[in-house]
């Protein structure tokens, strides 16, 4: 995979900013990372385009999937050298509360690391830390450098 | 819980439903079939969703929004209730079979095939072009009559359609 390739060549194997900005998808969502040592925390901030209720309003369920999935992929890459983006192979996410008009963060975990599939939870809030709005578990599909 | 709560979708027809959705908007989800507890919606190709720049194939997570966006829209709505008609996404559970094919069209089919007086369940399955091959499918479970706290103006009565 070149990007990742491209990015360790420019000791920017870590940098999951930079990662992200060249991701399409993610800059069309907005999503930042703030790192913290080894403790990585993604942010969503809000934008209007990411509105699926304007009557309440609220955040679109598809944005708060998105945004877990992208927290559960790029902490595996954080992780663990790979040589491609990790594949999702199922997602389950469960919304707990609706997401306001504000900034979203997220973590996830890795549970299982296994040679080719991980299993990821991931956990997304707002203002609130202990207030979660939305978990998520999934399995992905890992692709070990110089495979 | 945070879709097709349908605050507002009173005040317009359900062909209009997506242009109220400014997340559905932004990705550029179009409705192409609708029936009470059937929907059918395309999203057209884009570079902004790709989510793997060395492919240019469409982000998981895009999948994820317009499943849950179809599934939202595929809840029932007649014989229910104004309050019964607000819902809420409590879960969404997605497989992904294979990656979509950069530059064709997403299909996403979401049929309500179950419904009680508080949870509708929903299916849905996502392809591309007239392919039968499944990219992703999804079952998805809605709370009725959720978020009664919806601001005046919003108060769910009764459908326009």
């Amino acid at each position: 995979m070149k990007l990742l390739r491209e990015l360790r060549a420019e000791g920017k194997g870590q940098d999951m900013a930079a990662l992200l900005e060249r991701i399409p998808y993610a800059r069309f969502l907005g999503i930042e990372v703030d790192r913290k040592g080894n403790e990585l925390t993604m942010v969503l901030p809000f934008q209007d385009h990411l509105i699926g209720n304007v009557a309440l309003p609220a955040l679109h369920g598809g944005t708060i999937g998105a945004f877990l999935e992208f927290t559960a992929a790029i902490q595996l890459l954080f992780d663990t050298e790979s040589e491609r983006l990790p594949k999702t192979v199922d997602i389950s996410i469960d919304y707990l509360r609706s997401g306001r008009p504000v900034a979203t963060y997220g973590r996830a975990i890795i549970t299982k690391h296994g040679r080719r599939v991980a299993n990821v939870r991931a956990e997304a809030w707002q203002e609130d830390r202990s207030r979660l709005i939305a978990t998520a578990h999934g399995h992905f599909l890992l692709t070990p450098v110089g495979e | 819980m945070t879709d097709a709560g349908n605050n507002g979708w009173a005040e317009h027809s359900i062909h209009e439903h997506l242009s109220h959705i400014p997340h559905a908007r932004a990705l550029g989800v179009e409705l192409m079939d609708y029936r009470d507890g059937y929907c059918v919606v395309r999203l057209p190709y884009a570079e902004k969703l790709v989510g793997d720049p060395d492919t240019g194939v469409i982000h998981g997570g895009v999948i994820t929004a317009v499943l849950d966006n179809a599934s939202g829209m595929a809840v029932p709505r007649e014989g229910l209730s104004p309050e019964q008609r607000a819902i809420a996404t409590l879960d969404l559970r997605i497989d992904y079979m294979r990656p979509a094919e950069p530059h064709f069209d997403l299909i996403v089919t979401a049929d309500c095939y179950q419904i009680t007086r508080s949870v509708a369940f929903v299916r849905a399955r996502a392809t591309q072009g007239d392919s039968e091959t499944l990219i992703a499918s999804s079952v998805a479970t809605f709370m009725l009559g959720a978020n009664r706290a919806a601001p005046p103006g919003f108060s769910n009565t009764g459908a326009s359609k």
